[in-house]
């Protein structure tokens, strides 16, 4: 087998797995978008926070510590005790679901029936909001985030690669646990939507608000569940993310990654959030092996972008968004 | 409970039984436009009630306030005999009270068994965990939920479209959806805004006699709003006459229909 080709197995075998990462963050809005029609700007601090809050309790960290101490002049920080993953994960969950409460009955509850600029602007206040909250919340420090994901190389697949090709190929452990979490996050979203009694009556929200409250939905309500699971899925985004590159700022830049995702898949569908994360997660990989070197490299800064703008062009509602016909 | 005390057998046999809802002196206002002026009536048991009223009448906004939809300022809605505090629609809604829209407003993501599944969902007790932990009880509540649906779909004749997603039907058949979803909700009240609106005589033919089977098969109250005069006379037991947001008229389709007011607002008496 050609070197040339074998090299691009393994850059399309990573890309696969680099847009898992993406299609997870792309996930995020899409919920919030279907449910809701607010585009959720503030989806990527959502991740950021719920990654904060993880590493903070695991850490036994004093919410808070240095607004305290300012205040009363003491030299609190860490509780001394540490918790375990498990445990921190499932506190974690509930200060999401505390937390998409919050945003319900203080933010969005207000804006029902406001045009999607208002409520995309009261995210974007959120997303500042929320940043400045976990800053004071958990220190602005870079952590390390160690639920104990397996990372590192994975010897099997250099191993057999290299017995078959004649070459090992390089797949982080860390790729293939996140695979197969957000196969399992997606799995788990697709049961909840389709075979609960909760699921429907968010898919019934989705559809027609009207509708909904005539067979006795209680709007408020699915909206805190929207936003839950979007706190959950980007709890999942921020510990892999997290874990991948350390918790710090930047995290909640990866929704920026997310936007051309949401371009390509279109913002209303979940298998086009996933479909859309893999062709840019290969196609920027691919694209930076085959024509990266004759141009200097880095174009994995640019490639999903204008992909996405290409798209904007020629298909505006994406692979799998609905198609946008007006009615005369 | 309902004073049955005011009983009594229709000349086709159906029992109508005591006052189910009453609005007391119903005033609705959205800002300096009064939509509903000092309005009262109520609804029996088992009875076909219509609002009727030309255009712009308040017959819509009375159905909204019955709904929840609307708070009216003053007045009281009576639900089998207790005083209603305002509610939000979906409260309403789980008190058994379902009603379908002029416009349609179905779940047109979903295929027609679905959305009338929705019409279930107040009947679904098991909670979210049970339902992904302890799945035979979620399932046997789905079952007997199925069957109760399936009972409408067919009663209503539209089991041939039951997988179709509901954006592809017609005008006529989509009306007849949402009657299914309301119907699977099993109400109390059923609350029909314009059933009739933008069908040709055959559909509305066949609306009319779903209604009547409704009534008469399952015992459905049913109040609804209409604005073609024949259809109305046929089908109701009892007519409120409305124009200009007042009360003009309350009584059977013969008292109604002989009744100078309503004579007037129907062919056009100068207001002056």
């Amino acid at each position: 087998m050609p070197e040339q080709l074998v090299f691009a197995m393994e850059v399309t075998l990573n890309g696969l797995m680099a847009g898992v990462l993406y299609a997870l963050v792309a996930l995020g809005f899409v919920l919030i978008y279907k449910a809701s029609g607010i585009f959720n700007y503030a989806q990527g601090v959502l991740a950021l926070f719920a990654a904060m809050t993880l590493v903070g309790i695991m850490q036994g960290q004093v919410p808070f510590s240095h607004l305290i101490n300012a205040v009363f002049g003491g030299h609190v920080t860490h509780f001394g005790w540490n918790v375990p993953g498990v445990v921190a994960i499932a506190l974690t969950v509930a200060v999401m679901v505390l937390l998409a409460w919050l945003v319900q009955v203080l933010v969005m509850k207000h804006l029902v029936g406001q045009e999607p600029i208002i409520l995309f602007m009261a995210t974007i206040g959120l997303a500042y909001f929320l940043e400045g909250v976990a800053d004071l919340m958990w220190g602005s420090e870079i952590k390390t985030l160690d639920v104990g994901l397996p990372q590192g190389i994975n010897l099997w697949i250099d191993e057999t690669t290299f017995n078959i090709f004649g070459y090992g190929f390089f797949i982080d452990n860390l790729d293939i646990v996140a695979t197969v979490i957000a196969a399992l996050l997606v799995a788990g979203l697709v049961a909840f939507s389709q075979y609960t009694k909760q699921g429907r009556a968010m898919r019934a929200v989705a559809d027609d608000h009207q509708a909904a409250l005539s067979v006795g939905i209680s709007l408020n309500f699915i909206w805190v569940l929207v936003w839950s699971v979007a706190g959950f899925v980007a709890l999942v985004a921020g510990i892999v993310w997290g874990t991948k590159s350390g918790v710090q700022f930047s995290l909640s830049l990866i929704a920026l990654k997310a936007l051309p995702v949401l371009m390509l898949g279109g913002f209303t569908s979940i298998p086009g959030a996933i479909v859309g994360g893999l062709i840019i997660g290969v196609g920027e990989k691919l694209f930076e092996f085959a024509v990266g070197p004759l141009v200097g490299g880095a174009t994995e800064n640019w490639f999903a972008y204008v992909l996405a703008l290409l798209f904007l062009v020629f298909r505006p509602q994406g692979l799998f968004g609905e198609k946008i016909i007006e009615r005369v | 409970m309902l004073d049955n005390s005011l009983s009594y057998v229709t000349d086709d046999g159906r029992t109508i039984g005591g006052v189910v809802m009453e609005m007391k002196n119903i005033t609705l206002r959205f800002g300096g436009v009064v939509a509903i002026q000092d309005i009262s009536f109520d609804i029996r048991e088992g009875e076909i009630r219509a609002i009727i009223g030309p255009n712009g009448a308040g017959k819509s906004s009375m159905l909204n306030v019955i709904s929840g939809f609307y708070v009216p300022q003053e007045g009281e809605v009576l639900f089998h005999g207790k005083k209603r505090p305002p509610m939000r629609p979906y409260e309403v809604a789980r008190q058994g009270i379902a009603r379908t829209f002029q416009n349609i407003a179905l779940f047109e993501g979903m295929s027609v068994l679905d959305n009338v599944m929705t019409g279930r969902l107040n009947y679904m007790k098991t909670g979210l965990f049970s339902q992904a932990l302890w799945k035979g009880k979620a399932e046997a509540e789905e079952t007997e939920n199925r069957e109760v649906v399936e009972r409408i779909i067919d009663f209503l004749e539209i089991q041939h479209i039951r997988k179709t997603p509901v954006a592809r039907l017609p005008y006529g058949l989509k009306k007849r959806v949402e009657l299914a979803r309301a119907l699977a909700a099993e109400p109390k009240l059923l609350l029909l805004d314009e059933p009739m609106a933008g069908m040709n005589v055959e559909e509305k033919e066949d609306m009319s006699r779903f209604i009547l089977d409704v009534n008469d098969e399952f015992g459905t109250t049913i109040a609804l709003i209409e604005h073609d005069m024949g259809v109305v006379m046929d089908l109701s037991d009892r007519v409120v006459v409305m124009d200009y947001g007042k009360k003009i008229g309350d009584g059977t389709p013969d008292e109604v229909r002989n009744n100078q007011d309503v004579i007037d607002a129907y062919l056009g008496v100068s207001h002056d």
